[in-house]
């Protein structure tokens, strides 16, 4: 694994690596240069099999991760290349041309997250959600899916739902008083 | 043979009574008109030959096969010799036209929705709802979805609820037989009810289902 | 005499930039929409296609019928409120989705689980994919106009689902596998009824063979349907039985070894020709390792000891922030979950790599072209579809 990410050194600044085991390293690398890392690892490191491409919100910091979990069949390895994109200006290279099962990813990403990759095929056709849906991007952290249930669907009352630590606490501990 | 222009464009066909008929070819065609209520809805006193329409009718359940959720996995159970839902005078059909029963089998996402709505409009009367699980009744385990109904009795007239997340086999013959026997009492009036409230059921469908892009109502 | 093969003289050609030329003005072509519901497989997609004649041209495929938006709802519950409701991203085979979860969390919160639980980890998944391979030979087979076969393997299904009922107490949803352990060991006298089970589904399998794999309409119209180029099988992101069935011996059991699998002795089915006939038979043969796996399991389980692991107070349980991704082999392909902590004591995402998300959506639309329109269903069912895993 060392090796591999020592020739990738050469080519690409890699900002932070995290190992999570002895199969699976997280690097982080930079925008710009996300799309030459992934090309180097999969035509010269045999990193041939795109398992996931998601993203992660990091709301607090203004920040979409993206992460793309490559794999070595032959050597079974896994890497996974992180690369964080401002949240406001949301937009990433597409890598559809180098796996074809890529566009449906960013399909997805961009109908869930409102990440655009600008050149993907088929990217702003509806994908999952209703031809008729008129709300924000609904993965993001800031889109309150059970208040847009509440206002939508017609709750049946005399459904509550409690918060697990707190409903137990004051069952069980009513004299303390719950800061 | 004819050309393919010819094919295609509008033309004339004598009717049956005698008179003509533009056809158009592009045109989708179906019945827009409004339900109505039928005449055994409401009627004080069920005539001898209701009650035996009722018999009749539960007796024969045809179910629409179509599952819209996970519930539908236990419906293939029911038709292999282990809980033989067809000793009941039960049995799935491909099509709406041939069904009078609809089992909402689970949580209905706002896609599925305009499915089944369209689905359900186009069986014939008289015709049942089935809700399965708790997903059907209140939401369930997507109470807090951004894309599952809540409760399927404000967009379609539901008979019996199961419950269960899934209901098994022997709850969803037990619903059977409590819809067979809410049928035999005459009590199987989902049809008129939704006729009846046709515009309260769809202005709740149009309220979720924001691009309408189908007829209000087609049979 | 009547050609069987189809006339191409007026197959559309390819324009400059590779896509047909159709001109929908001719009148040759149709479109028609196929599904959401339709015999080729457990769950709702649908398919826009372009015939002509009785041929696809070209398909579209739409999914999203049954989206609740898991990894939304995920991340406003607690790790062990995810537990419950993981389990029904997938009704074929829910357990894994069980594991994974479990086995992500466990990795970053760093728990050791004790030996017991995982042998009872390993037994529930091969029984899982033991009840998914026998309910999908019954679509294989309705797909392909024999509905014989799936009241055989329903009822053998059912069989399996009853030891599941005496182990969890659920039929379908077992919610078996909390992080950290299992729920419960084996119950008294379940291996001598395990095995009897397992004895009738080799009788039925035999059947199964005989009506199915050596039946000539079968063998017909599958021998030649779906053909896979082993060369595709990374690029497109092709895994588990329909990459073994052209000939790539790719198994997450055997490459990247969990639970008690290495202690296991199998052999990774693989199959040549890459078509629906063969990875039927791939999915045959994988079906009765998984057999001789439960017998092995069944021998070698241990009857008593620590099943669950010292886990902190669920209701407060915060995990350190990290990021892991597990893999585990189901019957459709490779199974993954990719999981983000931020030390909360709510999950920051939970990814779900569903093996159809590569096999239904891309790789069905370059695969139907060209194919009979009665073959699409089989089509289908031969790349073993589960839509839920796509839209979550």
């Amino acid at each position: 694994m060392q090796q591999i990410l020592d020739a990738l050194k050469q080519s690409v600044m890699i900002e932070d690596v995290r190992k999570q085991r002895d199969d699976l390293v997280f690097i982080t690398v930079s925008e710009a240069q996300a799309v030459s890392a992934i090309t180097h690892l999969r035509d010269r490191a045999n990193f041939t099999h795109l398992v996931i491409l998601t993203a992660v919100d990091w709301l607090e910091e203004g920040l979409f991760q993206l992460t793309y979990l490559l794999n070595n069949p032959a050597e079974k390895k896994d890497i996974g290349v992180r690369v964080m994109i401002d949240r406001e200006k949301a937009q990433m290279e597409s890598i559809h041309h180098l796996w074809p099962a890529a566009a449906t990813y960013q399909r997805e990403l961009r109908e869930m997250f409102g990440i655009s990759f600008p050149g993907s095929p088929r990217l702003n056709e509806t994908f999952i959600l209703d031809e008729g849906w008129d709300g924000p991007p609904p993965y993001r952290r800031d889109f309150d899916t059970l208040k847009y249930s509440e206002e939508t669907y017609f709750p049946r009352p005399g459904r509550s739902t409690n918060d697990p630590a707190e409903y137990m606490k004051s069952m069980l501990y009513p004299e303390v008083d719950n800061d | 043979m004819r050309s393919n222009d010819d094919f295609l464009s509008k033309k004339i066909v004598p009717g049956v009574e005698g008179d003509e008929i533009e056809v158009d070819p592009i045109r989708d065609y179906y019945c827009d008109a409004v339900p109505q209520v039928s005449r055994e809805y409401k009627r004080a006193y069920p005539s001898i030959i209701d009650r035996f329409k009722n018999w009749a009718r539960s007796e024969s359940i045809w179910i629409l096969a179509y599952g819209s959720g996970c519930g539908a996995i236990e419906m293939r159970p029911l038709m292999t010799p282990k809980y033989d839902a067809y000793q009941y005078g039960i049995q799935w059909r491909p099509t709406p036209r041939q069904a009078n029963l609809l089992m909402v089998s689970g949580y209905l996402s706002l896609k599925t929705l305009r499915i089944v709505i369209r689905a359900y409009e186009q069986m014939p009367s008289p015709k049942y709802v089935m809700g399965l699980g708790s997903c059907t009744i209140n939401g369930g385990m997507y109470y807090d979805s951004y894309n599952t109904i809540n409760r399927l009795d404000y967009y379609l007239p539901v008979d019996v609820y199961v419950a269960g997340c899934m209901p098994r086999p022997e709850s969803l013959l037990d619903g059977l037989e409590l819809l067979k026997k809410l049928i035999r009492e005459g009590k199987g009036h989902g049809a008129d009810i939704y006729a009846e409230k046709f515009e309260w059921y769809k202005a709740n469908q149009k309220k979720i289902l924001k691009s309408w892009n189908m007829p209000d109502y087609s049979w | 005499m009547i050609s069987l093969k189809p006339d191409r003289s007026k197959f559309p050609v390819a324009g400059d930039d590779g896509q047909l030329i159709i001109d929908r003005e001719s009148g040759q072509f149709s479109e028609l929409f196929l599904g959401p519901v339709h015999p080729g497989m457990t769950g709702n997609m649908s398919l826009e296609m372009l015939i002509q004649g009785d041929e696809i041209m070209k398909a579209k495929t739409h999914v999203g019928y049954l989206h609740r938006g898991f990894e939304k709802l995920m991340e406003r519950r607690r790790f062990i409120q995810c537990f419950p409701i993981c389990v029904r991203i997938a009704v074929p085979e829910p357990d894994f989705n069980e594991y994974l979860l479990a086995a992500t969390i466990e990795e970053l919160a760093g728990i050791e689980v004790p030996d017991a639980a995982l042998w009872m980890r390993t037994l529930l998944l091969e029984m899982s994919r033991l009840q998914s391979y026998l309910a999908w030979i019954g679509g294989q087979g309705s797909s392909f106009g024999l509905g014989l076969i799936g009241q055989w393997t329903i009822w053998a299904r059912d069989l399996v689902l009853d030891r599941f009922e005496e182990i969890t107490g659920g039929r379908i949803y077992h919610m078996h596998m909390p992080p950290g352990g299992v729920r419960s060991l084996l119950p008294e006298g379940f291996r001598r009824r395990m095995t009897d089970t397992l004895d009738t589904i080799e009788q039925v399998m035999k059947d199964v063979d005989k009506a199915l794999f050596q039946n000539s309409v079968y063998k017909t119209r599958s021998v030649g349907l779906g053909y896979i180029d082993p060369a595709m099988v990374d690029r497109w992101g092709v895994t588990g039985p329909n990459a073994r069935g052209a000939g790539i011996a790719r198994d997450v059991r055997k490459d990247y070894p969990y639970l008690k699998y290495p202690e296991l002795d199998f052999e990774v089915a693989v199959g040549k020709d890459s078509d629906a006939y063969t990875r039927a038979d791939v999915r045959r043969r994988d079906l009765l390792t998984t057999v001789d796996l439960i017998r092995q399991i069944l021998e070698r389980i241990p009857d008593s000891g620590e099943f669950m692991a010292k886990v902190p107070n669920v209701l407060h349980w915060k995990i350190p922030r990290g990021e892991t991704y597990k893999r585990a082999e189901c019957t459709r392909g490779e199974y993954g979950y990719y999981t983000v902590t931020d030390g909360s004591g709510y999950p920051r995402r939970i990814n779900v790599r569903g093996p159809s998300y590569t096999h239904a959506v891309t790789l069905l639309e370059k695969m139907i072209v060209n194919v009979n329109l009665a073959d699409a269903a089989g089509l289908m069912s031969s790349l073993h579809t589960y839509p839920p895993e796509i839209e979550r």
